[in-house]
């Protein structure tokens, strides 16, 4: 049986954990009994356009609740705040789809130290503004580097692995970042916000690099490497794969987008705090999940990334808009993951 | 697989194979890892000694211990999840609920505050049986419960405030003869843990269907009234967990346990709990709670800044997981 030679436990790990997960987790396609006609099938086949439909769903009741009015805005808004969301979804989803037991729990910390890093490398100048979002990209992916060895050195589960790690991070974070109330570079800030057709810049750009992420996962060595591993760590290593190499700069790429987030969180919110990324630990995993990528590794699913960025987005404007408590917001949050994880779930037990 | 260490479960063969070859190695190996979280207490204990040699006395054992109570039990509850393979990142803010509970209804009007935390803990058995039910992974299942808790804890206290019933605050105040309390408690819960995880015949159905689960089912058990069981056990402790620290702190509010998910898992896997498996040793988290709580007194004694509070909770389950890699290779060879 395939053994990397320093990876002992993780592996006993996965071997383990697989009986628990379904291999190929076909999110919505548990109901057998549905007519097969064209839009259904479609659906089943697809089923990252849900997220599509919950977000347009959720977007027109807001609408009808405020007589159209704001309907722009709101959309506006929330192509805005989902960029960020789908950055860290973008991290974990190449994480997760390494296979079971693979994730990374230290985005928060991450995100948080980033954010404080590039604010302080910055400086307030604009001059600094590359520098600050290269010390931020440094810094995510040091911390990616340091959660592969922790893996690999200690043959701890990641999710251990970049529990501990993202201890040690927010130790850091509180340390570097305390008293620190560094206003981003106007140019930078500015740079966040600005927007072209009522269309965020930081949106088209993230819209962009979303199709490169696709193309990446499907077209290139590493991409490929990355969905053969989640479906059969063996099989990839028979077949010559650097399955150790793959794994690593895998969470170096998600340590790397972390960092990146962080910077432009920074200076979309006009200053850095640490904890400006806490939300993202959920989101990153609710947008994988909801998008359609299997939580059991192995498949992949970018476009839904976005439908399911805007939908969570959407979902807390729209609850905005009916003026519900902080209270009831979180319990719909909660629900609503619950729903579409369990409704995902559904085939019996696969042995 | 029903011995008592913390080796309940069954490895992968390959493992196995390993073990049976070299038996002498391996009963050194286990003997190093179960006594590794005892170590490792004793350590922290030495250094607050050294540096404090007044601060081990009743009083003062009293004061640092007193709130590793609440985190021994959010610990158990979290390694009885952590027994059937899944993870619990809900604890934290069910926790908080739990204190908003108990600081409110519990006080003002018992019938219905008993009713809440029962429900509550229908709500966990419930979470298990859809895990199971829809094999979904139970990361995601309670990521989604923490946004719930959280938001239940905010409805029933949206400010800090409350009471804790005068019950409680006696008996988390209670003045033991001769130990102090925290240890006296401390002793109490390993021991019926314990008992009914490791020595009795169920506990072993318990662990098995973390440990292999497909033995454990084709042995005629119901995998899901395990899990289910599992998960509504985790409620329960969870609950006295809630209780407890509004014992302590009197007050609570909606983020009061926030820190308790991660002090949990690292209590379980400092205490000499394998994350899968069913290999987990209750004797070992509460021991593993204990020298978290103690750790941040140490570091407070060495003058180090509470910045770096988490960092060291990090870096002492970094470097117990590295002693432990340490055994494992030593006793591959």
């Amino acid at each position: 049986m395939y053994r990397s030679p320093r990876c002992s436990t993780f592996h006993d790990f996965r071997d383990l954990s697989e009986a628990f997960f379904t291999y190929h987790l076909s999110p919505f396609t548990s109901s057998s009994n549905v007519t097969s006609s064209n839009l259904l099938r479609s659906l089943r086949t697809s089923p990252w356009i849900w997220s599509y439909l919950g977000a347009l769903l959720v977007w027109l009741a807001a609408i009808v609740f405020t007589h159209g009015y704001g309907a722009g805005g709101m959309l506006t808004a929330g192509l805005a705040l989902a960029v960020f969301s789908v950055i860290t979804g973008v991290a974990q989803m190449f994480v997760i789809t390494l296979g079971p037991g693979n994730i990374d729990l230290s985005l928060p910390a991450n995100i948080g130290l980033a954010s404080a890093v590039a604010m302080k490398v910055m400086g307030g100048a604009d001059a600094m503004t590359a520098a600050g979002i290269f010390a931020a990209l440094f810094s995510g992916i040091a911390i990616g580097f340091g959660n592969y060895l922790l893996i690999w050195l200690l043959r701890i589960p990641p999710i251990i692995a970049t529990l501990s790690g993202s201890f040690i991070i927010q130790s850091i974070g509180i340390s570097y970042g305390r008293g620190l109330q560094i206003k981003p570079p106007p140019g930078f800030a500015d740079f966040t916000t600005v927007q072209m057709l009522g269309i965020p810049v930081l949106t088209i750009g993230t819209v962009i690099f979303t199709i490169g992420v696709g193309i990446v996962l499907h077209r290139t060595i590493y991409g490929r490497s990355v969905l053969a591993i989640g479906q059969n760590p063996r099989a990839a290593w028979l077949a010559g794969m650097k399955v150790e190499r793959i794994r690593c700069l895998t969470y170096v790429l998600s340590g790397a987008l972390g960092g990146i987030c962080g910077a432009l969180l920074a200076g979309y919110f006009r200053g850095s705090s640490l904890e400006i990324g806490d939300e993202y630990l959920l989101a990153s995993i609710a947008l994988v999940v909801i998008g359609g990528t299997s939580v059991a590794g192995g498949k992949a699913n970018v476009a839904g990334l976005w439908g399911a960025g805007l939908f969570l987005v959407l979902l807390l404007t729209m609850l905005n808009t009916f003026g519900v408590s902080a209270g009831i917001r979180y319990v719909v949050t909660g629900l609503v993951i619950i729903g579409v994880i369990v409704a995902a779930g559904g085939d019996k037990q696969v042995r | 697989m029903t011995s008592a260490g913390g080796d309940g479960g069954i490895a992968s063969p390959s493992r196995g194979r390993g073990l049976g070859s070299l038996a002498g190695f391996a009963s050194s190996r286990r003997f190093l890892r179960a006594a590794l979280p005892g170590i490792s207490l004793a350590l922290v204990i030495a250094g607050i000694a050294w540096l404090n040699p007044r601060a081990i006395s009743y009083f003062g054992i009293n004061l640092m211990l007193n709130l590793s109570i609440p985190v021994a039990l959010a610990t158990i509850a979290q390694m009885f999840v952590i027994t059937v393979n899944d993870l619990d990142l809900s604890i934290g803010n069910f926790v908080s609920f739990v204190a908003c509970v108990g600081a409110t209804w519990l006080r003002d009007n018992p019938p219905l505050g008993i009713a809440v935390l029962a429900a509550a803990v229908g709500i966990y058995a419930l979470i298990g049986a859809v895990i199971h039910l829809r094999n979904v992974p139970s990361i995601v299942v309670t990521l989604g419960m923490l946004f719930v808790w959280q938001g239940a804890a905010i409805l029933v206290l949206p400010k800090p405030g409350g009471k804790s019933p005068v019950w409680m605050h006696d008996l988390m105040n209670l003045r033991t003869p001769y130990i102090p309390f925290p240890i006296v408690a401390a002793i109490v819960i390993a021991t019926i843990v314990h008992f009914g995880l490791m020595q009795t015949s169920y506990g072993a159905i318990l662990r098995g269907s973390g440990g292999n689960p497909v033995a454990i089912s084709r042995a005629g058990w119901s995998l899901l009234k395990t899990k289910i069981l599992m998960f509504a056990l985790a409620g329960l402790f969870g609950v006295f967990s809630g209780l407890a620290l509004i014992g302590l702190t009197t007050s609570a509010d909606a983020n009061i346990g926030k820190g308790y998910t991660l002090l949990s898992i690292a209590g379980v896997i400092l205490g000499g709990g394998e994350f899968v498996g069913g290999r987990v040793s209750p004797i070992g988290a509460v021991i593993g709670a204990l020298t978290l709580t103690l750790a941040g007194t140490l570091l407070n004694f060495m003058r180090i800044s509470p910045d770096w509070q988490v960092g060291a909770e990090g870096a002492i389950l970094i470097i117990v997981l590295a002693a432990r890699a340490l055994i494992n290779v030593r006793s591959e060879r």
